[in-house]
């Protein structure tokens, strides 16, 4: 794992430091509320409905079993000891006091943590695919390029004032795992003809009020000269994006204006006249950050493993979480566990200090001290050996954690929504309660298949409900909650966003309409169709009929 | 404040404390987190009075986002806030009851300042 230098490490200690201060003043009364708001926001503290929020960065999701026991100690000790993960890959706490926040910064800065950059209308936390470095697909680890690109952008002074804030995702593999066309700059590794690796570079991606598929603006761009066609794409947003309407200031917004064309001109025009070797990184400090993401020292170990073959026989429960919940890897021998966050009834992302706790000692037991977070809210344990699975299984399952539905029906991605954020329209949590409870089933669930549902309580779009097969936006209707459904989203390589199929429904009709939906698709499937793929066939028509159809109450 | 439009009759005096966050009602003395004691404004009078308080309270830098709510008594005759959101604001989250003031547990320190 990327460990900071002395530079990092003091940049950090003394933005503490300054916020420390500010605090104070804040308190004394030399800052009044609009001084002070951008600069606590710029440590990520939030207000929200009931109490501040601290939203602290998690590079690429990323995570040593050290720095998850220090969230777990923040949680216990400042806030009512749980946190939440984000679609970004970010925690959030709910409820630290202000008067507390500089010393849980001095406490993340003890582990290498921060807060910088998780607001405001910067470069935000980069993310990456939370299989990097394991996914048999991967032409390379996006993280050297994500921990670049975050040393580069961290109190990048031309980028620390932008129209708008900024986000890049990375994926190294074929399969888009990161929703990189779903951000301001995706990029994904790739090999040209020549065998080279690149960057497929796409911009004007985002979700929000006008969600927007990134458009590819350069199809190989050369490894080195990555950092200077970003600082030209970030110059061009810049300088022109609007910055007299915040709903129209994103790049998504002047892309579409101009055109992917147009803006890839002037990008390059940009690029031509930068000077690109000065601003490219040093190889040396390449091949630094390089270094702390080589493979971990992999055993060699037969493919087949006869202990975990052994306790799949003898244990349904376990076979069905390693049906559902591994990814293969790479390394023979190994795999990558899910760690499904998404208990039936639970709030999506929620893990409290306790379970952290757990999660942590396994990740430092059996994974090589490492784990991940993904955008859809879970935790994996990505360097597993398959002769350990069934024992971890068994502590996940002491620690309720064993859920087995990653990627299924109940996996469902919710922002917090009206419970806590104070910009929410209308609840999220409980509709994705409701919905775990009605597909509960374990063995409906796998009939089902994959199928993501994504919920945000508003229109600002952090529960990434465009892209959901099945999406749903909370919304206020006449002093009242209402659900607006939209079906065909995609979050992958074949990003879509969904359409609307038909007026809001209250929260309690939510479920019954979802259940609607699902048996079109069950009665009309052909053998081994997934959901998303049989509303591509079939268009939106019937799904909308049987959508419109109201549950009609037994007489 | 000023610019806000009033809410319709009656209403309570809502802000998030500065030091602490926690939602606090303004009681005609002080700010307090239990919405229970907020006082409540039946006439033009006394909303103009709740709302010079939340300019004084913002000044003072004791609070944040401090806004009339419109609200129905309840039984007891205490507020309830008629929008659901701010329904929530004065109960806590609705996904974890064991949280916030429906739980007796505010996020404040005590003479904090
Ligand atoms: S989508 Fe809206 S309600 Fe949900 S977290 Fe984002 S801003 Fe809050």
């Amino acid at each position: 794992m990327y460990r900071y230098d002395e530079f990092d490490a003091r940049f950090v200690r003394e933005r503490v430091a300054q916020f420390r201060d500010q605090v104070a003043r804040r308190l004394d009364g030399s800052l009044n509320e609009d001084e002070f708001k951008p600069l606590r926001l710029k440590n990520g503290v939030y207000l929200q409905l009931h109490a501040y929020m601290l939203r602290i960065a998690v590079p690429y999701g990323t995570l040593s079993s050290r720095q998850l026991r220090q969230l777990a100690l923040i949680g216990e000790k400042y806030d009512r000891g749980y946190g939440h993960f984000t679609t970004r890959t970010n925690m959030q706490f709910n409820w630290p006091r202000l008067r507390d926040v500089p010393e849980i910064l001095d406490l993340l800065a003890d582990v290498e943590m921060h807060c910088i950059q998780t607001s405001g209308n910067c470069i935000r936390n980069v993310t990456a695919d939370h299989f990097a470095g394991i996914a048999a697909d991967e032409i390379e680890d996006p993280r050297p390029t994500a921990e670049l690109i975050r040393q580069w952008s961290s109190f990048h002074p031309e980028f620390d004032y932008l129209p708008r804030k900024f986000k890049i995702a990375v994926t190294g593999a074929a399969r888009d795992r990161a929703v990189v066309r779903a951000h301001d700059i995706g990029l994904r590794i790739l090999r040209n003809a020549k065998g080279e690796i690149g960057y497929e570079v796409m911009v004007g991606g985002g979700l929000g009020r006008t969600p927007m598929i990134a458009k590819t603006i350069r199809g190989f761009l050369p490894k080195t000269d990555l950092l200077a066609y970003l600082e030209a794409v970030l110059r061009v947003y810049n300088l022109e994006g609007r910055r007299d309407n915040k709903y129209k200031a994103r790049v998504k917004i002047m892309v579409h204006e101009i055109g992917a064309e147009e803006f890839a001109r002037r990008v390059e025009a940009e690029f031509a006249q930068l000077d690109g070797p000065a601003i490219a990184a040093d190889p040396q400090e390449v091949a630094r950050i390089a270094a702390y993401f080589a493979p971990p020292a992999y055993e060699t170990l037969p493919a087949r493993s006869a202990r975990f073959e052994t306790a799949k026989a003898e244990n349904r429960a376990f076979a069905t979480w390693a049906s559902v919940n591994l990814f293969p890897h790479k390394v023979p021998g190994y795999a990558a566990a899910v760690i499904s966050l998404k208990g039936i009834g639970d709030a999506p992302g929620d893990i409290t200090s306790e379970q952290m706790r757990v999660v942590a000692d396994l990740a430092e037991t059996y994974s090589l001290d490492e784990l991940r977070i993904t955008h859809a809210q879970n935790v994996v344990l990505p360097y597993v050996k398959k002769d350990d699975l069934f024992i971890i299984w068994q502590k996940l399952v002491d620690a309720g954690l064993a859920t087995a539905n990653a990627g299924l029906i109940t996996d469902i991605i919710a922002c917090p929504g009206l419970d806590y954020c104070s910009l929410a329209t209308a609840r999220s949590i409980p509709i994705a309660q409701a919905l775990a409870h009605r597909f509960a089933d374990e063995k409906r669930q796998l009939e089902i298949g994959e199928l993501n549902i994504k919920i945000s309580g508003c229109i600002n779009a952090c529960g990434h409900h465009h892209v959901g097969h099945i999406g749903i936006l909370g919304l206020e209707k006449s002093g009242q909650e209402s659900y607006q459904i939209t079906l065909g989203g995609d979050a992958t390589e074949t990003a879509a966003i969904g359409e609307i199929l038909g007026p809001g429904v209250p929260a309690d009709d939510v479920p019954d309409a979802i259940e609607r939906i699902v048996s079109v698709y069950l009665a009309h499937r052909t053998a081994g169709e997934t959901f998303i793929e049989a509303v591509r066939r079939l268009g939106l028509a019937p799904f909308k009929a049987a959508f419109l159809e109201k549950t009609h109450a037994p007489a | 404040m000023s610019t806000a439009k009033r809410p319709p009759l009656p209403v309570i005096l809502l802000a998030n404390d500065l030091l602490d966050g926690e939602v606090v009602f303004w009681t005609g003395a002080s700010w307090s987190p239990d919405p229970k004691v907020a006082l409540i404004g039946h006439d033009a009078e006394t909303a103009s009075a709740l709302e010079a308080a939340a300019a004084r309270a913002l000044a003072a830098n004791q609070v944040v986002d401090a806004y009339l709510v419109d609200i129905t008594l309840d039984a007891q005759g205490h507020g309830v806030p008629n929008h659901y959101r701010e329904k929530i604001k004065t109960e806590g989250p609705s996904v974890r009851r064991d949280l916030g003031k429906q739980a007796g547990l505010y996020n404040i320190v005590a003479n904090g300042n």
